[in-house]
């Protein structure tokens, strides 16, 4: 059956440019985000001392001052990574609420600027990216999730999405850009030069209307669970910040990055709320599944890895959604267990197809 | 809670294992090789139970704890639930001010009025209400009750879900048989290559539809980068139920079963049965017919054997022929052997090597129909001494030395391989999920809020109007719902304050004072 006509090709070859293309965008925008962090606090409103940290409730703070402010990040470069201060165990006081950060471009005008640069090259990418995976499930007439290569990049897709949906739903969360274009780029990057394959036909098993169903309520699932850990992950150091705030320890200057974050809790909320909308549907992702395999293999449930780590993520984010209601487990411990909990997703994803047969095994990588 | 949590975590913890180390029922070939690969280790993980984890008895300790722990929480909030449900919503708290949404403002109306002004308004909110007519008066009300409701029927259909799956285990059957194209199969016991039973289930609750393989066909990628990756699996079956009705013309595909007495038919694999006819030493017909070849990769590079148990040699004794070897639907030979490069039938050969000897066939002893036994039998040798072997096109024949007989390769045919499965407790496992999915969506997205009304007389003809709520997840969702119920309630009863202020801005009259 000879399956890739000239045209198909053709399209095949644009989606591979498109995906090029994006992921040129994409890092320019990583560099924008990026600079709007190391310029953010140079403007004027980095230097007043507001020196109070008192309640704040709504998100939208235009000019909020840090809480030790008078040092000028902008000499650490765009590093966001090196943020622990060096201290020991915060002492347990009673927390006060700390209001939230100004957002990462401070209140400089100019890195202000280059941050909204930064999204509108975000939407660009993410409307390239889109264009990649269309064309993709153009060029195969199939939806585009049939093998690792597609997968990634329409769960890249997904975790860009998510991202400026919530930029779209007016929700100040332009601090998120650095991290969550930081793994889409890995995952695209993985994604053109490790698990590549030309476009191609589907192997019989992956011939169902199911493929639709199942694997994009996983993708959308896993775009929203890696902005909760992402978000999951700034909680765990901006919690660290707040408490070593409150102590009066000296902070180092990367530190102090944190300051421009919105609120331990605003940010605990956040990856909360975005792992209760989505945890039903990472449900409903696992009970497809179990219905396409019992019309595939003639068992709903059988312990093929696939089906066992997906099992694992659902019961490590059941467990995260309880912590949250547990005494002791609140707050940081939950935190970890959201962690933990996107770590068995994404082990399911690459460890999983990479490490393990099973009867998953349509990553179409060339390692028999 | 904190003990769920763990053995929530436990369950998680103990799921991990089985993924990692093949379990003996879902790929007892790759158990095997692990267990000859790990010898060392081997029996300590057989001892923990590692290559069945999931019926292992620590792993049925955490869940059945789980499930326990769970039935421990949820019958006293049922009970608990179902009083909420028969209760009213409960009386405001004392100090409505220290609630986190709360306003308040003096107007000047009619207490009672007020009240029931309140409560009209939230029963259009369709909260449920109650009227405290005594003390200081007030309107409570509740809403979101589904929230719980739905709570409590997710974790109840997680019983739904572990009841079905026990009674699919207990109950079920599943079975696996090879046929050949042209072959029927009829569902009983003696029928099945292979047949597991539930612990529970009885031979006797197969019903006995049949079906003929009329033909089968499978198609491939012939260019790269996935060439010789199947496109397609179509079996073409005519069956027939087990009450004697008309039979029927159906296509199995992949993902496509046929469902039949309450059984579904999958098509679970596929491969060449050459056809030979094995001549003795007297020239007679020692053995006719297909041979099933199984697949041993990708492109169908098939090993298989062909018994003629009754072979008579030149002098008229009995000396059974055994042949074993590969059949190659694309034949390529290469440093590496013969091998297979393409799994359809472009190029085919079959090559194969002859015994001669005792098969073993009637010592009673049970035999594989894919191994030869030939312990007690002699292979065929060249005339220099290395081991007699051939490869054949259709058509061609094999002559063994010394005239013990002969092989002709006759032609071709596939078989496909067919799993039989009934599970009865499908649609209960399907139904308890759906209810779960729905539990779980009104658990998470429902909001659970209660909103008081206060009216408190200050003055002579004077009110003081509080409305406050309370909302356990804290969403903002309710913060704005209590401020416009207070909106709708301060422009029936307007704030004194505002009223004073409206009309003192364009022009400060002197006021009026009864």
């Amino acid at each position: 059956m000879s399956n890739t006509s000239l045209a198909d090709q053709n399209l095949a070859q644009l989606a591979n440019w498109l995906m090029y293309s994006a992921i040129a965008v994409y890092l320019l925008a990583f560099v924008a985000a990026c600079a709007e962090w190391a310029f953010g606090s140079r403007g004027p409103g980095g230097r007043t001392s507001a020196g109070s940290s008192a309640e704040q409730q709504t998100p939208v703070a235009p000019s909020r001052g840090r809480t030790r402010s008078a040092v000028v990040g902008g000499a650490s470069g765009s590093s966001t990574q090196v943020l622990a201060p060096p201290a020991a165990a915060p002492p347990e006081k009673p927390q006060v609420p700390v209001g939230d950060g100004p957002g990462a471009a401070g209140s400089s005008p100019k890195a202000d600027l280059v941050g909204r640069i930064g999204v509108s090259l975000t939407v660009l990418a993410l409307l390239l990216h889109s264009g990649s995976v269309l064309t993709r499930g153009l060029a195969v007439s199939r939806p585009p999730w049939g093998n690792m290569y597609e997968f990634s990049t329409a769960f890249a897709l997904m975790a860009s999405a998510a991202y400026v949906g919530l930029l779209a739903a007016r929700k100040p969360v332009r601090w998120l850009g650095v991290p969550v274009l930081f793994s889409v780029l890995l995952t695209l990057g993985l994604a053109v030069s490790v698990l590549y394959v030309d476009s191609a036909q589907l192997v019989p098993a992956l011939h169902s209307y199911w493929l639709w169903i199942h694997v994009s309520a996983a993708i959308i699932s896993g775009g929203v669970f890696h902005t909760a850990a992402v978000v999951s992950l700034l909680y765990l150091f901006r919690d660290r910040w707040e408490r070593a705030a409150a102590a009066g320890r000296e902070q180092s200057r990367a530190a102090a990055l944190l300051g421009r974050l919105p609120s331990a809790r605003t940010l605990d909320k956040l990856a909360y709320r975005l792992t209760a909308l989505v945890f039903p549907l990472w449900t409903f992702a696992i009970i497809a599944g179990a219905v396409w395999a019992e019309a595939a293999w003639g068992r709903y449930w059988g312990w093929d890895p696939k089906e066992t780590w997906a099992f694992i993520t659902w019961v490590a984010y059941a467990a995260y959604l309880h912590a949250r209601a547990t005494a002791g487990w609140k707050g940081r411990r939950a935190a970890v267990l959201g962690l933990v909990a996107f770590a068995t997703f994404v082990f399911n994803y690459y460890g999983v197809n990479i490490f393990i047969t099973g009867l998953h095994s349509y990553g179409g990588l060339p390692t028999k | 809670m904190r003990t769920a949590l763990i053995l929530l975590l436990l369950l998680a913890l103990a799921a991990v294992p089985g993924s990692l180390v093949p379990q003996e029922g879902r790929q007892p070939a790759q158990a095997a090789d692990f267990r000859e690969r790990n010898p060392n280790l081997a029996p300590l993980l057989d001892k923990l139970g590692f290559f069945d984890v999931y019926s292992s008895p620590w792993f049925a300790a955490v869940y059945l704890l789980l499930f326990i722990s769970l039935a421990g929480c949820i019958v006293p909030r049922i009970l608990q639930y179902v009083r909420t449900l028969r209760s009213h919503p409960p009386a405001a708290p004392k100090r409505l001010d220290r609630l986190p949404q709360h306003c308040s403002w003096t107007a000047s109306a009619d207490r009672g009025e007020v009240l029931l002004t309140g409560a009209d308004l939230l029963r259009r909110r369709r909260f449920r209400v109650a009227v405290h007519m005594e003390g200081n008066g007030s309107v409570a009300a509740e809403k979101g009750y589904l929230r719980e409701a739905g709570n409590l029927l997710f974790h109840a259909s997680l019983f739904g879900l572990l009841i079905a799956l026990a009674v699919g285990s207990l109950f079920g059957t599943t079975g696996q048989k090879l046929v050949l194209e042209g072959d029927s199969f009829t569902n009983t016991l003696t029928q099945y290559d292979d047949f597991s039973p539930g612990t529970l289930a009885s031979a006797d609750s197969l019903k006995p539809f049949s079906f003929r393989l009329k033909g089968f066909s499978a198609t491939y990628q012939r260019s790269d980068p996935q060439r010789g990756t199947a496109s397609s699996f179509v079996a073409r079956l005519n069956y027939s139920t087990s009450d004697g009705g008309p039979s029927r013309d159906t296509l199995v595909e992949v993902n496509k079963p046929l469902e039949v007495d309450g059984s579904k038919v999958f098509l679970l694999g596929h491969g060449y049965a050459p056809v030979v006819t094995v001549r003795d030493g007297k020239g007679e017909i020692a053995w006719q017919g297909p041979a099933a070849f199984l697949p041993q990769d990708g492109n169908l590079t098939s090993t298989g054997v062909i018994k003629a148990p009754d072979a008579r040699n030149r002098n008229g004794k009995r000396d059974g022929l055994g042949f074993t070897g590969l059949f190659l639907p694309t034949v390529q030979l290469d440093l590496n052997g013969w091998r297979s490069s393409f799994p359809a039938t472009d190029d085919p050969a079959l090559v194969l090597t002859a015994f001669h000897g005792d098969l073993g066939m009637d010592s009673g002893k049970p035999q594989n129909v894919y191994q030869l036994d030939s312990s007690r039998m002699t292979q065929f040798r060249k005339a220099d001494g290395s081991p007699f072997a051939q490869a054949l096109r259709p058509g061609d024949r094999m002559t063994l030395p010394g005239g013990a007989g002969s092989l002709t390769f006759d032609g071709i045919k596939q078989w496909a391989s067919f799993q039989i499965a009934r599970n009865p407790s499908n649609s209960m496992a399907l139904w308890s999920s759906v209810a779960m999915g729905l539990g779980l969506c009104a658990s998470l997205f429902v909001r659970r809020r209660r909103v008081w009304v206060r009216v408190e007389p200050t003055l002579s003809d004077r009110v003081r109007i509080t409305v406050a709520g309370l909302d356990p997840s804290g969403t903002d969702r309710t913060a704005e719902e209590v401020a416009e119920l207070a909106e709708e309630l301060r422009e029936r009863y307007p704030d004194l304050k505002n009223v004073k202020a409206d009309v003192e801005t364009p022009e400060p009259l002197p006021q009026e004072q009864t």
